[in-house]
């Protein structure tokens, strides 16, 4: 249970580093990246997920 | 017409020189700011746009600024957007500005501030919101204001976020901000913005151009009230807001802005927007024309305000920007504070002096009788004089002298004459088409070749009034032709 960044597509803009209530995502290297043992997919926090709601790419942050 | 009291250029030292060599006309300073006149400024106002090339016109010609892109998130999506390139609000579309972090940026500061004594002002525009990525713009402007206390600083906003950080801007002497607003019409918004993200979730349709009207009506109210200036941009899109923008220009207008700029949609394929896939066009220059007349009069337009990259450094048009790329600023960087002082000093006695001469100059050419309008293109590369030579500039402002006194109306672009690439005669050709429907060419110096054909083309060009001040070389021709389109004299 736990969501993914597609790397190739992220702009690294970096919005969903600051959303995420689980302080999952961090930058590594070329991109940001969700860890996924961190990741709740905003359980019982926000209805919708938030990494995916503010993401400018579609599908870049996606189930994983 | 009298010598300037003070010449900056005349100045035996050799940093006077080095200043003013730096200087370069045209920039988006010249050309977006205001041109209201220091005479009919409202103290308080001037106070704060005095030193602001994008909010000033006379500004422009003194001062410089910079942007660093240090908040790359957003929170909404326009059609006209990719994020892959700085946010097309302020800057330049299908251009990637260098994402700093704040503490890149404090040191990308005091090295240009080091280099370019001119510099005045600091903004955060895109790619992203400054106002949403609020922990990086804040952190950067705390940083910077530590180091360089003098520094005045403004942000670019789509506005959806603005009304929670108005009272953080207040405290943080931010004393102008950039509104992005396209719409008024929630309708007409949908067309422009997909979605937008607010209060942890997606919103779209009508909805979400609904939020962001709203929003965007309460920040400017809310920096209205606290006096802080707002310069509106709106982007025409052809077909979409166009004929909108005038009714945007009321609303702004009575929520007590200061200046509103519409800028061309630029829309081409290659910057993979929606409206570059989809063909939507951008306006002509006709276009934009005919839309800035039927809003003039409303909030004071600024004309021609030229797109500058994210990452722009410089004056005018210039963009010195890559000079100063985060892997050519040394790892420590200390602020010398001594060459942005001298450089205040020698502008605040010019200044003075500009102001009366110009004011004389605008009261001689209010009076003077037959009352038609000439429009004067000068070369210029700062300090509010006839500086330039004509082979060297790179474009050349306009200005209209007429009985309601003169007024900057924006800037043509040239390939210099002297450094074309191109046959000198094919480039001057160029430069002729460019002046087009101008009366009178003012440049330092001009051969007799390209000055005669441009009186062949209708157009007098002189070097009469090398070194004067624009307005006063303007007021000097035009009390003397009123009537008569001999300026033989001198030409
Ligand atoms: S789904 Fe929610 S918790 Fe998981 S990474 Fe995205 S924002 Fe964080
Ligand atoms: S929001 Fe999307 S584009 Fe931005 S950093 Fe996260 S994954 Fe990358
Ligand atoms: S984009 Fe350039 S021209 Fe426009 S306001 Fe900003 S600095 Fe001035």
């Amino acid at each position: 249970m736990a969501f993914k960044i597609i790397a190739s597509q992220c702009t690294q803009c970096g919005a969903c580093e600051f959303e995420c209530p689980s302080g999952a995502i961090k930058f590594k290297g070329e991109s940001y990246v969700i860890e996924s043992q961190k990741c709740t997919e905003c359980e019982g926090v926000f209805d919708a997920q938030q990494c995916a709601s503010v993401c400018p790419v579609p599908k870049t942050c996606v189930p994983a | 017409m009298s010598a300037p009291a003070i010449s900056l250029e005349s100045l035996s030292t050799t940093f006077g020189d080095q200043l003013l060599g730096t200087m370069k006309p045209g920039g988006c300073a010249s050309s977006c700011g205001s041109s209201t006149k220091p005479d009919d400024t409202d103290p308080a106002v001037w106070e704060k746009i005095k030193d602001h090339p994008c909010f000033s016109e006379e500004a422009h010609h003194y001062f410089a600024r910079m942007h660093v892109a240090v908040a790359p998130g957003c929170n909404i999506q326009c059609n006209y957007c990719n994020r892959k390139y700085d946010c097309a609000n302020e800057s330049r579309p299908g251009v990637a500005s260098e994402k700093l972090t704040p503490d890149q940026a404090l040191r990308k500061v005091i090295a240009v501030a080091n280099e370019v004594p001119q510099l005045s002002v600091l903004g955060i525009a895109g790619p992203g919101d400054a106002c949403y990525d609020w922990k990086k713009t804040k952190a950067t402007f705390a940083r910077v204001a530590r180091e360089i206390p003098d520094i005045k600083f403004c942000i670019s906003t789509n506005g959806l976020a603005l009304p929670d950080r108005v009272d953080e801007l207040a405290d943080m002497n931010v004393d102008h901000v950039t509104i992005t607003i396209n719409m008024v019409d929630p309708k007409i918004g949908a067309k422009i913005y997909p979605w937008i993200f607010y209060d942890h979730r997606r919103y779209v349709g009508i909805e979400a151009a609904r939020i962001l009207h709203e929003r965007q009506m309460f920040g400017l109210e809310m920096l209205t009230a606290r006096g802080i200036l707002t310069k509106i941009n709106s982007v025409v899109i052809p077909g979409v807001n166009d004929e909108h923008l005038i009714e945007v220009n009321r609303w702004v207008k009575e929520r007590g802005a200061f200046l509103h700029n519409l800028m061309p949609l630029i829309s081409d394929p290659a910057h993979g927007t929606h409206y570059g896939l989809s063909g939507q066009r951008g306006p002509n220059a006709m276009e934009m024309k005919a839309l800035q007349d039927r809003v003039e009069g409303g909030a004071q337009l600024m004309r021609h305000c030229r797109q500058c990259r994210a990452d722009a450094v410089g004056m005018l048009g210039e963009d010195r920007g890559q000079e100063f790329t985060a892997d050519r600023i040394p790892g420590e960087v200390t602020y010398d504070a001594s060459k942005r002082n001298a450089y205040r000093e020698l502008v605040a006695q010019e200044r003075r002096d500009h102001v009366a001469a110009r004011s004389e100059a605008i009261g001689l050419v209010k009076a003077a009788r037959p009352g038609k309008s000439v429009l004067f293109a000068v070369a210029t590369k700062g300090g509010g004089r006839v500086n330039e030579h004509f082979g060297h500039a790179k474009e050349f402002q306009v200005y209209e002298a007429s009985p309601r006194g003169i007024s900057f109306v924006g800037h043509r672009k040239v390939e210099q004459y002297c450094l074309g690439g191109r046959s000198a005669e094919a480039t001057l050709d160029g430069v002729i088409a460019a002046l087009e429907g101008v009366d009178i060419v003012l440049c330092a110096k001009i051969g007799n070749c390209p000055q005669d054909q441009l009186a062949e083309a209708g157009i007098q060009a002189t070097d009469a009034y090398a070194h004067d001040y624009i307005e006063t070389a303007i007021s000097a021709i035009y009390t003397a032709t009123s009537g008569a389109p001999a300026l033989a004299a001198t030409a």
